[in-house]
């Protein structure tokens, strides 16, 4: 007997699809295995999915192929050891985990408010121009897979412009490692800002340019509108955050619930959706990004020179010349090099916006310059486990788009 | 607005014992959980009384040659108060048992997955508790500070097999003593040899 009768049916095409069934002749249920290489799980992600027909009767997820200890790793180095590890999580934003790792660590030093003003405003800049960068690629993943191919096209030229950024801002193009412990690895090239600033104003046009090829483009809308629909209960029962959380109409971006660095400061609003389909989690990663561009303008226009980082050579590196000359400074470095920054006891969560959702580590330390234990909350992976509530009762194309409005980076997820 | 602290104190006036005095350590409260048993009951009435809907993290620690071993860590959030609290409860390893919180929280789920795979630590009532990360029927609990760095070789036929990994003087930090480099790598450290 079917058992597309014990399963809601979510959508309207699953829906007359599920009607024809029960008049044919009910087959086996068919297993099928999507992934872990599959162009539309971005990574390698693996599903296993149980359908009736087209439609699916029962998903499981399977994590954990890119799995690479980063936790056990952690354990057994300094906290500044620790920053290239971070560019690997969610690498299509490795600024902004570089920022959020650091801002961690810094708070459990308790040097959180000696960060000089100059410093948080590169680190605003930094993780904002992340959030641009990874919802352009992440929304043209998602038009790819619905079948607007030509988004993606668009979006990643503008993407590369963001890269030609990076390069000139930290020296690398992908794996950043561009923050200190205490501050920054080096400060802004000259013109830089302005370069910053030509970028905005062409990517606002590709914004638009971008929402003539989808906001009202009804193959996309047919794929994406009440398709996996997240209700208001459900995305905070699976703990889901970022542009999946607000799209189903909840009002929480950790920048406004728990502001961190200086994002009191600006002016800026939090998209949110109604529905909670695909087509809300897309519609929100475009406003995002405007906004963004809204908050990078007002940096451009309040950053104050000084220096950028902490007065404290316990806490970073002194400058080579002072090294070679002053005695107390040569114990820093070979202190700081050797032992890393000494830590006090206790433990902290810090939980900040990434361009996929709440980004978090737990440090659990005992003193010292390594963590006893340092857990990485990805959103990536949270998200991810509510594909086996979601999924059952859409049809087997509708997983494509469902993956893309997901958004989500294996990298992170499986740490 | 009511703070964080004052939910810990609302926690403590319901549970009496059971809840520690509220710590505080960089503006975050924790309290501790004397009875893990009673872990569910604790989340229930944060869920529902404190409106705690929200959680954002299950994490486990290895306090390694202390009694209890483990510890489970829960970062809870408030979305309407945005307020944190976290809930810390502690496991033995020969009990090694915690009663699950899907019921509270579906995100529960892979949360506590996670923390079994790791750590080894069981969650009583789970309703599919098997490895996330690693494979099933991989023998060993990395997370654990008993697992060395370097890994421990292991087969499981036709699905996985690891090896230790080659000792290359990786950039993690050494124990300062005169013996050789590959003696003071922490890949070659494990508390099982005494080191």
């Amino acid at each position: 007997m079917s058992t597309t009768q014990d399963i809601e049916i979510r959508d309207t095409a699953a829906k007359m699809a599920a009607a024809d069934e029960l008049t044919d002749v009910q087959g086996e249920k068919m297993v099928l295995n999507m992934g872990p290489s599959h162009p539309a799980t971005h990574g390698v992600l693996r599903l296993r999915l149980e359908m009736d027909g087209e439609i699916i009767t029962k998903a499981e997820p399977d994590v954990g192929y890119l799995h690479r200890g980063d936790e056990k790793i952690a354990e057994n180095m300094t906290y500044n050891q620790f920053l290239p590890y971070t560019d690997r999580l969610d690498y299509l934003a490795p600024l902004a985990n570089n920022v959020h790792y650091v801002l961690a660590v810094e708070k459990l030093l308790g040097i959180t408010d000696d960060l000089p003003e100059r410093c948080q405003y590169i680190r605003t800049i930094c993780c904002e121009l992340a959030r641009i960068s990874a919802h352009l690629l992440g929304l043209g993943a998602f038009a790819m897979d619905t079948g607007a191919f030509t988004v993606f096209l668009h979006t990643f030229t503008e993407r590369e412009k963001v890269y030609n950024l990076i390069e000139a801002l930290t020296g690398a193009r992908f794996t950043t490692s561009y923050t200190r412990v205490g501050g920054l690895s080096r400060d802004l090239p000259e013109g830089w800002l302005d370069e910053l600033s030509n970028f905005l104003d062409e990517v606002e046009i590709n914004f638009d340019e971008t929402e003539t090829l989808l906001t009202r483009n009804p193959i996309f809308l047919g794929r994406t509108q009440d398709v996996g629909i997240i209700t208001r209960e459900e995305a905070i029962d699976f703990g889901l955050s970022g542009p999946n959380l607000r799209g189903s109409g909840v009002e929480h971006d950790v920048r406004k619930a728990q502001p961190y660095m200086i994002y009191d400061r600006f002016d800026f609003d939090v998209p949110v959706g109604t529905t909670g389909d695909c087509y809300d989690r897309y519609a929100i990663r475009i406003l995002e990004m405007r906004e963004s561009v809204k908050i990078l303008r007002q940096c451009i226009a309040d950053i104050p020179g000084g220096p950028i980082n902490v007065d404290d050579g316990k806490i970073v590196l002194p400058p080579k010349e002072k090294v070679m000359t002053n005695m107390e400074e040569l114990i820093h470095q070979f202190m700081l090099v050797t032992q890393g920054q000494d830590a006090p006891v206790g433990e902290i969560y810090f939980g900040a916006e990434n361009p996929k959702g709440e980004l978090g580590f737990y440090i659990h330390s005992l003193g010292g310059g390594t963590p006893h234990r340092l857990k990485i909350r990805a959103p990536s992976f949270v998200n991810l486990s509510i594909l086996s509530q979601l999924l059952p009762g859409h049809m087997i194309a509708d997983v494509v788009a469902i993956l893309g409005s997901l958004d989500f980076v294996m990298g992170e997820c499986d740490r | 607005m009511t703070s964080a602290a004052e939910f810990a104190q609302q926690l403590k006036d319901e549970f009496g014992e059971l809840i520690s005095e509220p710590t505080e350590f960089r503006g975050e409260i924790t309290v501790n959980i004397a009875d893990a048993s009673r872990i569910t009951e604790v989340c229930e009435f944060a869920k529902h009384e404190l409106d705690f809907d929200y959680l954002i993290d299950i994490s486990t620690l290895d306090h390694y040659g202390e009694d209890p071993r483990f510890s489970v860590v829960y970062e809870l959030s408030s979305i309407s108060h945005r307020q944190h609290l976290r809930l810390k409860t502690q496991v033995t390893e020969e009990h090694g048992e915690v009663p699950t919180i899907t019921g509270v929280w579906r995100t529960a789920d892979w949360h506590e997955r996670e923390a079994y795979d790791m750590m080894g630590i069981k969650f009583v009532g789970h309703p599919n508790l098997t490895r996330i990360l690693m494979w099933e029927g991989y023998p060993h609990f990395p997370l654990r500070k008993d697992f060395p760095l370097e890994g421990k070789p292991t087969e499981v036929p036709d699905v996985a097999f690891t090896k230790t990994a080659p000792m290359e003087g990786g950039p993690f930090v050494t124990i300062a003593s005169s013996e050789n480099s590959t003696v003071r790598e922490p890949r070659r450290r494990n508390p099982e040899d005494g080191k």
